[in-house]
């Protein structure tokens, strides 16, 4: 009896050091942590030594959820091999009818003479990936294969997961989060964001930088004119330029006519960084080419001259400036009325590169600083008087004994944020309604127990043999409303999302600690009590 | 000391008035359930899809003015919700099927707009898109399914079948009726209070548990007593332990809704209401229905011996 009472004590003492120690780290006084702390780290299994770190709806901060357009991924990358394609076969020589996309999945192409029918076959040899089916002799049908769909979308939403990461370091975010959830979802955590548009602008921006020739033919009003009507001439498509305000609101969209094939995109850019116009004193984003990318600009420029070329980023056109000569350093800007941040961001996604598929924000979540600064304080109150309620309660009505389940209770809100911070959780609202919640179970067990004993007691039995019943009948039913909750804690885990989960996570350690403290925890102290031989039980 | 001693109430004697009583706000519960489902009840944004945003400002505002200024931003439909002190504002838009970004931009803009003079920060502003939504309510409903079925499977197994039925039952009668308040309340059904119901739904069967497992002792210790005797006793058995609990737990939770900011008053109201509920239930519901099955069956069991007996 003896040794095995001494066992279970050092097993609950071992249990509440280990907890302090892990909780050492986020106690605000204690940081910097004291130099022993570090020596004894290795021994209590390394715990991480930063604090419990808080949820955004405490800390403040914002959520996204991000949805990528895989469909439109496909579509790019079935427009890209029609680029390639018309480019080999013009470099053949043979005459082209119709090269079109067709759907997102399929390229159409119409040859003129028969005679070219090798050549073409041989080119389109180039794409196992397209399944190819003749639809007469001079037409061919190529269709993207289901394997290769699905591995371009993969990548497509692996690379925006990349291109955002890069973005948000270089916003500069302390310990951003961005993962990916599911097949085309993408979160991305922001903690302490303090301007929550100009983040979303930043992430959610495709950047895709194009630089198109303005059509020859929109000298021409006339055409021009029909070309809005929606009788577009081939080969060209219209375009808008976004006229702002000082306010930056949009007051007028000026229409242009431009070539539809890109000169270059933006990932020749190796460098894009805000300047001042020297003439406006206006932010511009200045961006240098590489060396493939100067040689074509070069060529383009200097084939060009006095033709305008369109500066287009995501479908709008920032600027058409007329080309004066030949661009040979690979070098240029990109200006439209920026703001100095507007410039900062747009140079940070330009860097970054575009994202292969555009993204839809579907859901926004986003807490200012002060609330959660407020709900903090709040709930912190609300606890602590919940706290001393709860025990004033417990001492007031079942005495000593009370004082004992007093003992627990603070030995189980000590394991569980130990628990907590060795699992490296993170703390939300829910996660602390899960916690309070916890306490009143804990508050039941005790409860259980010692209704039970004081039953026993009133049978008439001595205090050994009423506490060794009293514990033994109420454990069958701390087990089972135990395990019910456990079950409803596992439910909520496998189907809830973000906070619905750091509630079942805080509802199912509790509820472990808790068949702990209150089984042996409460036990070891009466034991030694009656192993003293105490006659009287105050409860 | 003790709050009440050794008691002798006849429980199972208020059953009629009990079910009566239960049934009827049950209906109300199953009617705000339809209404939910069809989406005519005051579901939160999470569920719905739509943004809110909630502002602080400087000074108090006149509501009036806020709801031109958010008409104005394009969103007539939006509604207000001030807190008290009049300068804290919840602005909700429902969803209209488009993309979320931008609505609660666009509101912002035109608040600082109408009101120059007295600024204001945003202290969350939440846009769900509809599919998150229907998702999170598809999620909802199959926690609540799973949860519950694990449950009857575990009481039935600990227990017998129709203890595992009667709790389930009593479990949903709990849920039901907080649901029913909070529909008949006008309150906001957020993810949050669908995680306070489920909580709930711990609570009550813990206490119907505490209640059968002592029923289920008696049966063992007390063979010589009627069904109603034993079932009555062992009530009041338990009596003072779930009392005890269920003011102490009702204690920390009121703290908490006096105390614990706007963002957990709807959650500790549902729990509030939910421990008054299902220690009501666990009482007047739980036990009782044990009894009226049993009862039945036995006469059943009786009237099918009389049949056979007539036969020969």
């Amino acid at each position: 009896m003896k040794r095995q009472l001494a066992w279970r004590a050092s097993l609950v003492g071992v249990a509440a050091l280990l907890s302090f120690l892990y909780i050492l780290p986020s106690i605000p006084g204690f940081s910097p942590l004291p130099a022993w702390w570090r020596y004894v780290r290795p021994l209590i299994f390394a715990p991480p030594p930063e604090p419990i770190s808080l949820g955004l709806d405490l800390q403040g901060g914002m959520h996204l959820v991000l949805e990528v357009d895989t469909e439109k991924a496909v579509e790019i990358a079935v427009e890209r091999r029609v680029a390639e394609i018309q480019g080999a076969v013009e470099g053949e020589g043979i005459s082209v009818a119709r090269l079109e996309r067709r759907g997102t999945r399929q390229i159409f192409l119409e040859i003129t003479e028969e005679k070219a029918r090798g050549a073409v076959e041989r080119i389109l040899g180039n794409y196992p990936e397209m399944a190819r089916s003749e639809e007469g002799r001079t037409q061919f049908l190529l269709t993207l294969s289901g394997r290769e769909v699905a591995v371009i979308q993969e990548q497509a939403v692996e690379q925006n997961v990349e291109k955002i990461r890069n973005r948000v370091d270089e916003f500069g975010v302390r310990e951003p989060l961005i993962q990916r959830e599911g097949d085309r979802r993408i979160v991305v955590q922001l903690p302490g964001i303090k301007d929550p548009e100009r983040a979303i602008k930043l992430i959610g921006k495709t950047a895709l930088l194009e630089f198109k020739m303005v059509d020859e033919r929109s000298r021409d009003r006339n055409i021009v004119e029909e070309a809005l009507k929606g009788k577009v001439p081939e080969g060209a498509e219209i375009l808008y330029e976004k006229v702002l305000d000082p306010q930056g609101r949009v007051v007028d969209r000026i229409p242009y006519l431009l070539e539809k094939k890109t000169v270059l995109t933006g990932d020749v850019l190796t460098s894009a960084r805000v300047q001042f116009d020297p003439d406006t004193n206006e932010p511009v984003v200045a961006f240098a080419l590489d060396r493939a990318g100067a040689r074509i600009f070069g060529d383009v420029t200097g084939k060009n001259v006095g033709r305008r070329l369109a500066i287009v980023l995501d479908g709008n056109v920032y600027s058409a400036p007329v080309i004066q000569n030949r661009i040979g350093g690979g070098r240029g800007q990109i200006t439209g009325r920026f703001t100095p941040d507007g410039a900062r961001d747009l140079a940070i996604v330009l860097r970054a590169g575009a994202l292969p598929a555009p993204v839809d924000v579907i859901a926004n979540l986003t807490v200012g600083p002060s609330l959660g600064q407020d709900s903090i304080r709040a709930g912190v109150q609300a606890s602590i008087v919940a706290g001393i309620l709860v025990v004033s309660v417990m001492a007031f009505y079942y005495r000593l004994a009370g004082v004992v389940a007093d003992l627990a209770l603070l030995l189980n809100l000590v394991m569980m944020l130990g628990i907590l911070a060795g699992i490296q959780a993170t703390l939300t609202l829910p996660g602390i309604a899960g916690i309070a919640l916890t306490i009143g179970l804990a508050v039941d067990s005790n409860v259980l127990i010692f209704e039970r004993i004081r039953e026993e007691l009133r049978l008439g039995k001595t205090v050994r043999s009423a506490i060794d019943t009293g514990y033994s009948k109420a454990w069958v039913t701390i087990l089972d409303s135990h395990i019910t909750a456990l079950i409803t804690a596992m439910a909520l885990f496998l189907f809830g999302s973000g906070p619905v989960r750091g509630f079942a996570v805080t509802l199912a350690i509790g509820i472990l600690i808790n068949l702990f403290t209150a089984t042996v925890g409460t036990r070891v102290v009466f034991d030694w009590m009656t192993l003293r031989g105490m006659k009287r039980l105050s409860i | 000391m003790e709050v009440i001693g050794k008691t002798n109430i006849d429980f199972l004697g208020m059953r009629r008035v009990a079910f009566t009583i239960s049934t009827l706000l049950v209906l109300v519960g199953v009617f705000a359930t339809v209404q939910i489902v069809r989406g005519r009840a005051n579901l939160g944004i999470d569920f719905a899809g739509g943004t809110s945003v909630q502002v602080r400002f400087e000074q108090p505002v006149e509501l009036a003015k806020v709801r031109r200024a958010i008409a104005a931003s394009g969103f007539p439909e939006g509604e207000l919700q001030q807190f008290v002190g009049g300068h804290r504002l919840f602005i909700r838009v429902k969803s209209s099927g488009k993309p979320v970004t931008g609505t609660a931009a666009a509101i912002e803009e035109q608040l600082r707009e109408a009101f120059s003079t007295n600024p204001f920060i945003v202290e969350s502003s939440n846009e769900v898109g509809p599919v998150i939504g229907r998702e999170l309510q598809q999620a909802a409903l199959w926690a609540i399914l799973v949860s519950l079925l694990g449950i009857v499977s575990y009481i039935a197994w600990r227990f017998e079948f129709r203890f595992g039925i009667v709790a389930t039952v009593a479990t949903f009668h709990d849920v039901l009726v907080v649901l029913g308040i909070f529909f008949l309340l006008g309150n906001e059904i957020t993810l949050l209070i669908v995680t306070a119901l489920l909580t709930l739904a711990g609570y009550s069967l813990t206490d119907t548990v505490v209640v059968f497992d002592r029923i289920r002792e008696n049966f063992r210790t007390r063979r010589r007593d009627s069904l109603a005797e034993m079932i009555n006793v062992s009530i009041n058995q338990v009596l003072s332990r779930t009392i005890m609990t269920s003011l102490t737990t009702l204690l920390a939770i009121l703290a908490i809704f006096l105390l614990g900011g706007e963002v957990l008053r709807d959650f500790s109201l549902a729990l509030m209401l939910g421990i008054v509920v299902g220690t009501y239930s666990s009482v007047f519901v739980a036990s009782p229905l044990v009894y009226e099955w049993r009862m039945r069956g036995r006469r059943q069991a009786v009237g099918v011996k009389r049949q056979a007996q007539s036969l020969h």
